[in-house]
């Protein structure tokens, strides 16, 4: 098996079982956390699946560069709205999603 | 007009919200009125650059002037044109509205009146930007930029209920973002460009690029809300402050669309099969039945408005049965884009109304708007005219979109989904007049009085007029869109075939 190969298949792995923890695991930091695993596995794909014709691609590395930097900025805002749900609901939890039914003054 | 051809639109439509956006986080105090001024510039660009590409055709500009495939193009057809011209309109009457709605009589109104400014006009940016891309991954910073700028639109509101729905929203759209990149990776890898003209030219074919195309599109029908992806918008959509439900609904689930179409039609429209084609077409379809039903059944009055933006959806992606590998797809193609700027605006207006009706209502159900026919006449018109588009009564610019896809399902044989535009226009229908009914119901003794400003009353008509006005320029607005379109043929087709 080329390393390349490899490195696809430990992508995709680490996809897989950040999409599961991100559907079954219910506190927030747990899905903050699968969306990072996601992330390193969509970034690790990305880089073993560059074309190595001789020098390696910088474009694929600059894109991952890219990703990482929006993955870091992304996972602050979460963890602080995060805080913000925990504070206000008393659970770091996802409400459950169809609050229906009417409530108080105003919107 | 030689002038007009000549100007350099395309950056100004992205660095004028940018630099607004900038100046009001810094300029606080004054967020609103410099807020405004860059929304209202920002509108009259976007405007002027539809005008540019319907008198001159095609444009594009290299950032820096690198160009492809190492600089950062941007680049406007008909299609993007239209989208601008429509985040211009929409944008414009929600900055003035907005000035009025955050403020007065509101605890949290300082706070949301500082950052409303800034986060919406980075929304904004992100938006133009989107629509403007020349590269795949260009789109994918706007779309990460637009999905963190909206869901911190949505926390603005820092009830729990809000903050629960942009949490969940957030979660959503990172996860679809991630996988439009790997997307976008994996053509890369294939094709060796990003830019979405070379992407085309590639030949591109073989089980790595369906996975591509895949994974592409699973993640941006997960950030449109396609049922059955689609459990995260109404909570968002109907917590968040209306002036921001308005942008979400009408603007922001458009923005994924968009790319969707910019890979099945122009980037791998030979990689569409017929199933994968009628299973979009089915699920846009199921959409426009279950988004309908809860409409009907919704207790609060904006998670109404909410399940109607998942049914509207739906329809659009009726164009993909309909228009892709068909030899005449520009009626389908031409029925969605004026379905969709329709939807646009007329769910703005509806939003706006409803967020004017709550201000003055005893509490946020349905029944809680009783008597608001009495109290603001005005706004219950706007709400209702902008209910006319949706259900798609002629001559708003819902009935062109609706008649166009109609057209094309019955020329083509496709008989199913015309039963589906016609079972959503009823469910639709049954939805307005629910409301309509609270609206004009009498309460007992003096008509109650209208207490919220007027600016919140007509720049919500304002959006419902121009809804109905898309029906009366659909010809204009077709021609501009013939302008680098995917697909060919007439307006209209021939019944028999």
């Amino acid at each position: 098996m080329s390393p390349l190969l490899t490195y696809g298949i430990a992508g995709a792995g680490l996809i897989a079982i950040g999409l599961y923890a991100l559907i079954v695991r219910r506190h927030l930091l747990r899905k903050i956390i699968a969306l990072n695993v996601i992330g390193n596995g969509v970034f690790l794909t990305l880089v073993a699946a560059a074309p190595r014709l001789g020098a390696p691609d910088p474009v694929p590395h600059a894109m991952v560069l890219t990703g990482i930097v929006v993955a870091v900025s992304a996972t602050a805002f979460a963890l602080a709205l995060a805080v913000r749900v925990r504070d206000a609901t008393g659970a770091a939890a996802l409400p459950p999603p169809d609050g229906d039914g009417a409530s108080g003054p105003g919107h | 007009m030689p002038l007009l051809a000549e100007l350099p639109l395309l950056p100004w439509t992205v660095t004028l919200p940018l630099g607004g956006a900038a100046l009001s986080f810094v300029l606080r105090a004054r967020a609103p009125a410099v807020g405004l001024a860059a929304g209202v510039a920002t509108a009259a660009v976007g405007l002027l650059l539809a005008l540019q590409v319907a008198t001159a055709g095609l444009q594009r500009h290299a950032v820096g002037g690198w160009g492809a495939p190492l600089g950062i193009d941007l680049a406007a057809d008909g299609l993007s044109a239209l989208m601008v011209a429509m985040t211009s309109v929409v944008g414009l009457w929600v900055s003035l509205y907005a000035g009025a709605y955050f403020g007065a009589g509101n605890q949290d109104g300082e706070h949301q009146r500082a950052y409303f400014w800034p986060l919406w006009l980075l929304l904004w940016t992100a938006l133009n930007a989107l629509f403007l891309a020349a590269d795949s991954f260009n789109a994918y910073v706007t779309l990460e930029l637009l999905g963190l700028s909206a869901v911190a639109l949505v926390a603005l509101a820092a009830t729990p209920a809000a903050l629960g729905g942009a949490m969940r929203y957030l979660l959503v759209g990172l996860l679809g973002s991630l996988l439009y990149l790997l997307g976008v990776g994996l053509l890369y890898a294939l094709a060796g460009t990003v830019d979405f003209r070379l992407l085309a030219a590639a030949p591109l074919a073989g089980p790595a690029t369906a996975v591509a195309l895949g994974v592409i599109t699973a993640g941006l029908v997960l950030k449109t809300a396609l049922f059955p992806f689609h459990f995260w918008l109404p909570p968002a959509h109907a917590s968040a402050p209306a002036p921001v439900s308005a942008v979400l609904s009408a603007l922001v689930v458009k923005a994924s669309f968009y790319l969707l179409l910019r890979f099945w039609f122009w980037v791998l429209p030979e990689a569409a099969t017929p199933v994968t084609l009628n299973l979009l077409g089915l699920l846009g379809a199921l959409a426009v039945l279950w988004g309908g039903l809860r409409a009907l059944t919704a207790e609060r009055l904006k998670l109404l408005v909410a399940y109607s933006t998942v049914a509207q959806l739906g329809y659009l992606f009726l164009v993909f049965p309909l228009a892709l590998g068909e030899a005449d797809g520009f009626t389908a193609w031409g029925g969605m884009t004026l379905l969709l700027l329709a939807h646009a605006t007329a769910k703005a207006g509806m939003f706006l109304s409803a967020g004017a009706i709550l201000k003055g209502a005893a509490h946020d159900g349905v029944s809680g708007i009783d008597g608001a026919a009495q109290a603001m006449p005005v706004t219950t018109f706007a709400f209702a005219l902008a209910g006319v588009s949706l259900i798609g009564l002629p001559p708003t610019g819902g009935f062109a979109g609706k008649w166009l896809l109609l057209n094309a399902a019955l020329a083509t044989g496709q008989w199913g989904w015309a039963a589906v535009l016609l079972a959503g226009s009823l469910l639709a229908a049954a939805y307005t007049v629910r409301v309509l009914t609270h609206a004009f119901t009498r309460l007992p003794g003096e008509p109650p009085a209208c207490v919220v400003p007027g600016r919140l009353e007509w720049t919500a008509v304002a959006l419902a007029v121009t809804a109905l006005a898309l029906g009366l320029a659909a010809g204009e607005v077709l021609e501009l869109l013939r302008v680098g379109a995917p697909v060919v043929g007439p307006v209209l087709l021939e019944q028999a075939r």
